[in-house]
């Protein structure tokens, strides 16, 4: 017998799994949009939401679970598939062809005209644009048109071939404020026409702007689905970071000692050359971790990037022990002891070369891994075998590329590397995302053997637990700026939820 | 039962050594059986043609001989090209590298026909070394100031030194004693390379080729600066987070394949021709053909002594296929492409796992 849902679901997955090497991505979600609602698919980076869409889309294929398309069963094996069943989706960053025209776009692909196949288009153009306010030019060139019309066109490229669900991928995250509105707007009138929207966020108030019902996800798993009306922030805020500690871990009282990072009104701009980070101050003194919690895309990644060396900032200063680095090159920092165990481990290692390489990867150039012009193996091998027990990476052999290890195991590379010796600061950007219940306990317990040496931890993190526990203080960063500053012991999960989602910095406590 | 194969790609986590040894093989064997259908069409049989190339370039002494002659810059270049397409510097241009270098050593025994050997030969080679380099500095200034692609800017540099080459034979640099033709004078014999017996294996310039060879094994592979290279080629971005200088590093590997290109030209006038000609007369594209030497080799340094000898045979027995079978030159150019586009295909079966499925129609 078929399993026949209610007529007026759209799209119903059940029970969907999908691993990955050294990570469960989704963990048995079942997911029901129904037909002309607008649907939210809240949580955290990580937790699986992207994944689900990309599954649904015929990007990935799910190790278990079931597809159903208005009550029907469905295989979707490519994007192909998705599209004749009417799905369409608008991915993060855009994926159009800058040098060719909007209309030569959306109909990229398709089968037409041969020549000047762009004609057809035009007329159903017009009539998307007087039905759902999707106004751009079709003559007009992809690299001329801002990132909101560019958003409009992939819109559009959905609709023109036939999707009646549509999903956004964070649809908000490059577009500035009006775009968002005239956004919502669209998207509003495409469900009022009987379209399906799903969209995934992880912006609060994005979720009561727009949606009919959300479907919080957190660490690969549903943890509910809710009409949006029948919720409130508190609720979801709490939902979307989880409340439970999974961890106990034994922490001894910090010793804080003297400043050693000291950070003062800092501007840095991102990729786009728009501003990113806003005029952030914040000092981290020996012995203590300061976490910086929010969510990613707030600044995060450029404020770190520029304090190591990596991206420059246009105003305001750094100083490592009381020495000026403000826009100094990473080799500079990293001889002053600063290390950096960045976010995208791909950054951070060379996937190709072996363990043993990986681990001089910022030493190379000095005694005793290399003498003169020339590579000391034997200490760079003696170093690897230390280095491999002492922070028990599983490997087969030192000389195994690192590209064959398990996501835990090549953070414990790069963490090793970094804290090997004893570093004045330590910036730790989001070091257990992905990684498993007992990869994530080891490094926190790497981060905290680091504080009790006397190394100033700055600590960028997701993750709202592992903040709150590893911090003796917590910063809250959104759209580029530090909404506060608080000791661990006076916040709680709801503020501090509320401030990463840009709610009010009401009734916050200061402390410096 | 209806349905359709169906090809999966699937990247491969580790590439197992076999694998990484078989494909240049199979690539190689593979770009073979395509060129038999070309003989086929020409009217040739293929194994027949196949033979004469073997014949020609390994059946004799002086087959083998002028192997090695050809051999000697497809090596000299295709070790420096190794050592820039390991950094993911993409070097096109050691064609124009090599005709810099020959112009300047040329340059050299021109205007000191009377130093003595001793002095004159390595200054040649020192001189060809810096022309090479120079000319290269262009295209790797580019990229690692403005982001110029080095492809499209060292290959347009080929141009340019090729028309350079040619202006000095025609104008300024004519031979008096040439009648005519398109050359320099004749190098005085202190500028001339020594050979082996009567064949024209300039020796002095497979000696340097070999030491190289082995030098840039022991530079990618023993050295903190090929430690560099390699981590840039894998990862540029891992090397900027070390705090690698990507400007350095590609200067570096520019500067190296240009200049030991340039002493491929150097070898060229000073052991084959002891003049300079026009650009074709010193180079049939040594400088393109050692781009396949470098990947066969799978840019190990070593293999490349191997794969400079597989292609110079190829040259000679190219040669030898148009005058016993009448075919035209460009047969041998064919060849060429085919085995690079065979070779760089290759690679997606190392890098790929290709699975055949079958599909039923639902």
């Amino acid at each position: 017998m078929l399993n026949e849902p209610a007529m007026d679901i759209a799209v119903a997955m059940h029970s969907i799994v999908k691993r990955f090497p050294g990570a469960l991505a989704n963990d048995h979600i079942s997911f029901e949009a129904r037909v002309g609602e607008i649907h939210a698919l809240l949580g955290e980076n990580g937790a699986g939401k992207t994944t689900l869409m990309n599954i649904l889309y015929g990007i990935y294929h799910p190790d278990e679970g079931e597809i159903y398309v208005k009550g029907r069963r469905v295989t979707i094996r490519s994007p192909r598939d998705a599209i004749s069943l009417g799905i369409g989706m608008v991915h993060q960053h855009c994926r159009l062809v800058p040098t060719h025209t909007v209309a030569e776009n959306v109909v990229l692909g398709l089968p037409g005209d041969f020549l000047f196949p762009d004609r057809a288009a035009r007329r159903r153009l017009e009539e998307f644009s007087k039905k759902y306010g999707l106004s751009v030019d079709p003559d007009a060139r992809i690299w001329q048109l801002s990132a909101g019309e560019q958003q409009r066109v992939e819109i559009i490229k959905a609709l023109y071939r036939g999707a009646e669900i549509l999903i956004l991928d964070e649809p908000t995250s490059m577009l500035t404020p009006s775009e968002i509105d005239e956004l919502m707007g669209v998207i509003r009138r495409m469900a009022a026409e009987g379209h399906t929207v799903i969209f995934i966020t992880h912006k609060l108030d994005e979720v009561f702007a727009m949606s009919d019902r959300v479907t919080v996800l957190r660490q690969g798993r549903v943890v509910a689905t809710q009409g949006t009306a029948d919720t409130d922030k508190p609720g979801l805020a709490r939902l979307m970071v989880g409340r439970e500690v999974v961890f106990r871990l034994e922490k001894k009282p910090a010793q804080a000692g003297q400043a050693v990072l000291r950070v003062k009104g800092l501007h840095v701009l991102n990729d786009r050359a728009l501003p990113a980070v806003q005029n952030v101050s914040f000092t981290v003194s020996a012995g203590e971790i300061l976490g910086i919690a929010g969510v990613a895309g707030n600044g995060q990644r450029e404020l770190v990037e520029a304090l190591v060396g990596l991206r420059p900032s246009t105003q305001g200063s750094a100083f490592v022990k009381g020495q000026d680095v403000t826009n100094q090159p990473p080799r500079a920092l990293i001889e002053q002891g600063v290390c950096y165990v960045p976010g995208e481990r791909l950054v951070g290692l060379v996937p190709g070369l072996s363990v043993a390489e990986n681990l001089i990867l910022k030493d190379y150039c000095h005694a005793p891994f290399s003498q003169g012009a020339f590579l000391n193996h034997a200490a760079i091998s003696a170093h690897a075998d230390r280095l491999i027990a002492q922070y028990s990476v599983t490997t087969p052999s030192q000389d195994t590329p690192v590209k064959l290890l398990s996501g835990g195991n090549i953070q414990r590379v790069i963490l090793a590397r970094e804290t090997s010796h004893a570093p004045i600061l330590l910036i730790a950007a989001h070091p257990t995302s992905g990684l498993d219940v007992g990869a994530t306990e080891h490094i926190r317990q790497l981060l905290l053997a680091q504080r009790d040496q006397g190394t100033a931890v700055l600590l960028v993190s997701e993750d709202l637990e592992e903040v709150l526990q590893l911090s003796e203080r917590i910063a809250v960063m959104f759209e580029g700026r530090i909404m506060g500053i608080m000791s661990a012991s006076q916040a709680d999960l709801g503020t501090i939820g509320m401030m990463m989602a840009g709610a009010q910095e009401t009734s916050v406590s200061e402390a410096a | 039962m209806r349905g359709w194969l169906r090809l999966r790609v699937e990247k491969r986590l580790a590439v197992p050594r076999w694998l990484e040894f078989l494909t240049p093989v199979l690539s190689l064997l593979l770009a073979l059986v395509v060129i038999a259908v070309l003989f086929r069409a020409l009217g040739v049989d293929p194994i027949v043609a196949y033979q004469r190339i073997f014949r020609g370039a390994f059946g004799s002494l002086y087959g083998l001989s002028e192997t090695t002659v050809k051999a000697i810059p497809l090596m000299l270049v295709g070790l420096g090209l190794t050592i820039a397409f390991r950094a993911q510097v993409y070097n096109i241009g050691a064609e124009g590298q090599l005709l810099v270098g020959a112009t300047c050593a040329t340059g050299l025994a021109l205007a000191c026909p009377d130093l003595p050997a001793w002095a004159l030969l390595p200054g040649m080679f020192l001189i060809g070394f810096l022309g090479g380099a120079l000319w290269a500095l262009v295209p790797a200034l580019l990229k690692a100031r403005f982001r110029v692609d080095e492809v499209l800017s060292s290959l347009m540099m080929v141009y340019i030194a090729s028309e350079l080459v040619n202006y000095l034979v025609y104008g300024p640099w004519k031979g008096a004693s040439e009648r005519g033709f398109p050359y320099t004078d004749k190098f005085s014999p202190s500028a001339q390379l020594p050979r082996l017996f009567r064949t024209r294996i300039h020796y002095p310039t497979l000696v340097l080729a070999v030491v190289l060879a082995v030098l840039a094994y022991l530079l990618i592979h023993r050295t903190k600066w090929g430690f560099e290279i390699r981590v840039t080629g894998e990862n540029p971005e891992a090397a900027r987070y070390a705090g690698m200088n990507y400007l350095k590093t590609v200067l570096l590997v520019m500067l190296l394949s240009g200049g030991v290109a340039g002493l491929a030209g150097v070898g060229e006038v000073a052991g084959i021709h002891h003049r300079l000609r026009y650009p074709q007369g010193i180079s049939p594209g040594y400088g393109f053909t050692a781009i396949i030497v470098a990947w066969l080799a799978r840019l190990n340094p070593l293999a490349v002594i191997v794969t400079a000898i597989l292609l110079g045979g190829l040259l000679v027995g190219g040669d030898a296929i148009q005058v016993a079978l009448g075919l035209p030159v460009a047969t041998i150019y064919i060849f060429n492409g085919v085995i690079l586009l065979f070779v760089l295909g290759g690679d997606l079966f190392t890098r790929y796992q290709i699975r055949l499925e079958w599909r039923r129609k639902a």
